[in-house]
């Protein structure tokens, strides 16, 4: 906790503040408990304004008195067993990050058994499954939707994952790997293998395997230095789903189809990275929202 | 003169009042039997297979009988608590604290308690003579008896309670095995405590000192609002004050031996006055015996008091310009209240727009914005439901969306539904556009609206 202060100073202060206030409530229930009263005929509390406008000493009770001690004790109690003098980790140990841990865990706990049920289920019951698909849609909107978007259907550089077209393959097992994983997507830099009118060239033949507007000609050129990207898209350009080298022969652009833009992918290269979420999801949740995206792919068909 | 220390803190006196019955404390009671019997008996009543009135915090939905309401409803709470101020504004300023002294919690306890205390320790003056004495097997014996009662009645309150916030039934079961754990163990005998400590033993202190409501009555008092007066005109010079003429005050002191709250009414209209109007009965009950007219102490105003008015001037005095407004005021939100709750839909819905993705533009060059619609179903049958949207030329929901849309909920159902609303590419200039979705039951023309914005992008043309 002192690693976010740079020296003793403000702890020091802050805790001083916290025990003067604790102790200074105690001093001021003493000391305004009783008043020294040089004419008190008509018990009045010894103020007066206005010439002879009195304050009537309307005794406060004793249980009221013993109210405030209470909460000067338990203030202090408090102080001892939470870290509230920041110089302390108080008794408990209590941090933030254990309660959430806490919590998290009980959670768990709690609905492991109603993710048990589901964690069997293959695709075709699954469908029928209202209550399955349900608990398989919240997972996706909780976890997946903040990058490929609440109808699974992605954006620029977020895969749509209701096409058919799989980076590392469409079977159960393939979106479980995916998930519980992660995927690293790397195509190196290859500016180096020609010209920039050669990167160019290759770029045409790149639409032109999908049948996209291209220039015939540089493609053709562009076939030749195409080689040695085909090591990892293949001589066809179907891509290859083990590495993830993505199929260049379907229209379907994970970057952005400009011309530009293929050739800056060609120069630099890109990385693209789907985090791993075993930590976050228990296996009975992967299964279940690994069941849900495929099926909104099935659905398009 | 002499210096000396005055306290500013005191320790309480304890009050017995004397038992008293007669016409305030006949409507006391009654308040106490409707106000215990709506409380303790609610929770037992089914309806449709359910507890009828069920308060359900985790799953935050709250039954009451007919009615499911969920936090979205929290427009009906906030009428009730609307009604239930201006309820205050109109009886505090016609009756002054007559919630105080006939059906607040505080008092209706506090009575069941002392009628208890005086069925097992005899009457006012055996308990102040028994709390002096000295203690002895018979004195803890009894008080024993008395504690055990107390406790066994607040436990059974501190049951009743939680009842509301849990299923009672099960929760009876678990409570006659022993096995009531957690928040539910923790609110029975915490309520149950302070049933026991309130009624038991702080009493009129909780009026005198905690309850704010007594605090800030008094702005709300005119000069015709009802106060118990006694009539100093006629009662005073009291008996034995006064060797030539004398007053109706007979000084006997019964009016302070009922008081609950330990005041003698003769001295004026004082903060401690709950206007439970014990006093008026008491001394109704000793006028009798003397032969003399009662009402010396009543419930009325001093103009009232003063004059012999007829019955319309007095109706004139109670139907004043600040009565009949509040009046009107609270029947009309009351009115206003009754015709919602009947007529509201009994389904809710609202849109997110999608936080991931701003907007996209598919193969066949339709700009798509996508959307979370939560719909809730809060009716007691199971539901279709439409989804419309408009407020763009050309706008639509996307085939593929309306292909797999399909909204059915059960009762008290709720899910999020996604759905990719689209406009031709290029259509539209960059910017955001208000749009509504319409939502409608299906085989009804109830139809709910929901606002948001489809977003057109700056530079979606160029990125590509």
């Amino acid at each position: 906790m002192l690693s976010e202060f740079n020296n003793y100073f403000w702890p020091v202060l802050v805790a001083s503040i916290t025990i003067l206030g604790i102790v200074g409530c105690y001093i001021l229930l003493k000391l305004t408990g009783k008043k020294n009263n040089a004419n008190d005929t008509n018990s009045t509390s010894g103020h007066i304004w206005d010439e002879d406008l009195e304050e009537k000493n309307n005794p406060l009770p004793r249980w009221w008195v013993g109210l405030f001690v209470i909460t000067i004790i338990w203030g202090l109690i408090y102080l001892w067993l939470y870290p509230g003098i920041i110089l302390t980790d108080g008794y408990l140990k209590w941090t933030q990050l254990k309660q959430y841990q806490n919590e998290l865990d009980t959670a768990d706990k709690k609905y492991a058994a109603m993710y048990r049920d589901y964690g069997q289920l293959d695709l075709d019951s699954f469908i029928n499954n209202r209550k399955a698909i349900k608990i398989g849609k919240k997972i996706f909107l909780n976890n997946c939707a903040q990058c490929h978007g609440s109808d699974a259907r992605g954006t620029k550089s977020f895969p749509n994952l209701t096409d058919h077209d799989w980076l590392y393959g469409g079977e159960i097992k393939d979106i479980k790997t995916t998930i519980i994983n992660g995927r690293n997507g790397l195509m190196p830099p290859l500016g180096s293998i020609g010209t920039k009118n050669d990167l160019w060239d290759v770029a045409h033949y790149v639409k032109s395997l999908s049948g996209s507007k291209h220039h015939p000609m540089k493609a053709i050129r562009g076939k030749e230095k195409f080689g040695i990207c085909a090591s990892c898209h293949g001589l066809d350009g179907k891509g290859n789903q083990t590495i993830g080298a993505p199929n260049l022969t379907d229209q379907i652009w994970l970057h952005g189809e400009s011309l530009e833009g293929i050739v800056h992918r060609i120069t630099y290269g890109i990385k693209n990275e789907m985090p791993a979420w075993k930590d976050r999801l228990t296996p009975d949740q992967i299964h279940l929202v690994s069941l849900y995206t495929r099926m909104l792919s099935r659905e398009d068909q | 003169m002499q210096e000396k220390v005055v306290s500013l803190y005191q320790s309480e006196k304890k009050i017995y009042p004397r038992e008293i019955l007669g016409f305030y404390a006949k409507w006391r009671w009654f308040f106490v039997w409707i106000t215990q019997i709506i409380f303790y008996f609610t929770p037992w009543i089914e309806w449709g297979g359910r507890q009828a009135v069920l308060f359900e915090i985790t799953s935050r939905k709250f039954y009451i009988f007919k009615y499911v309401f969920y936090p979205q409803d929290l427009i009906y709470l906030s009428g009730i608590l609307i009604i239930s101020a201006l309820g205050l504004f109109l009886f505090t300023t016609l009756a002054g604290r007559i919630w105080c002294g006939l059906s607040c919690p505080q008092t209706v306890y506090t009575e069941i308690f002392l009628w208890i205390e005086a069925k097992i320790e005899g009457n006012f003056i055996k308990r102040e003579r028994r709390d002096k004495s000295n203690w002895n097997i018979n004195k803890i014996f009894i008080k024993l008896q008395k504690h055990m009662v107390w406790i066994i009645f607040s436990i059974w309150t501190g049951f009743t309670f939680v009842g509301f916030f849990t299923p009672i039934k099960p929760l009876l079961n678990e409570s006659i095995e022993f096995s009531v754990t957690g928040w539910s163990l923790f609110w029975i005998i915490f309520y149950g405590f302070l049933t026991y400590f309130n009624a038991g033993f702080m009493r009129e202190q909780v009026c005198k000192y905690m309850c704010p409501y007594a605090r800030f009555q008094s702005s709300m008092f005119d000069q015709n609002t009802l106060t118990m007066i006694y009539d100093k005109d006629r009662g005073e010079p009291r008996k034995g004050k006064s060797d030539g003429k004398q007053g109706d005050c007979i000084d006997c002191n019964i009016c302070v031996q009922v008081c609950p709250n330990g005041i003698d009414i003769r001295n004026g209209l004082q903060y401690e006055c709950i206007f439970c109007g014990l006093c008026a009965d008491a001394c109704d009950s000793v006028m009798k015996k003397v032969n003399k007219p009662g009402n010396l102490i009543s419930y009325t105003t001093p103009i009232i008091l003063k004059n012999n008015l007829s019955f319309s001037k007095k109706m004139k005095i109670f139907l004043r310009p600040r009565i009949t407004i509040y009046s009107l005021i609270l029947i009309s939100i009351i009115g206003l209240f009754f015709y919602k709750l009947e007529n509201r839909y009994d389904f809710k819905f609202n849109v997110i727009r999608d936080r991931g993705i701003l907007s996209r533009v598919d193969k066949n060059d339709m700009l798509q914005n996508v959307y979370r619609l939560k719909i809730m179903n809060v009716g007691l049958s199971n539901d279709r439901y439409n989804l419309a949207v408009d407020g763009l030329p050309r706008i639509r929901i996307d085939k593929k969306t309306i292909k797999n849309l399909r909204i059915e909920l059960d009762p008290v159902e709720s899910d999020t539904y996604v759905v990719t609303v689209e406009i031709p590419n290029k259509s539209k200039q960059p910017g955001n556009y208000p749009i509504n979705f319409l939502l409608r039951k299906l085989g009804s023309d109830n139809v709910l609206f929901e606002k948001s914005i489809f977003v057109v992008p700056k530079d979606e043309n160029k990125k590509k």
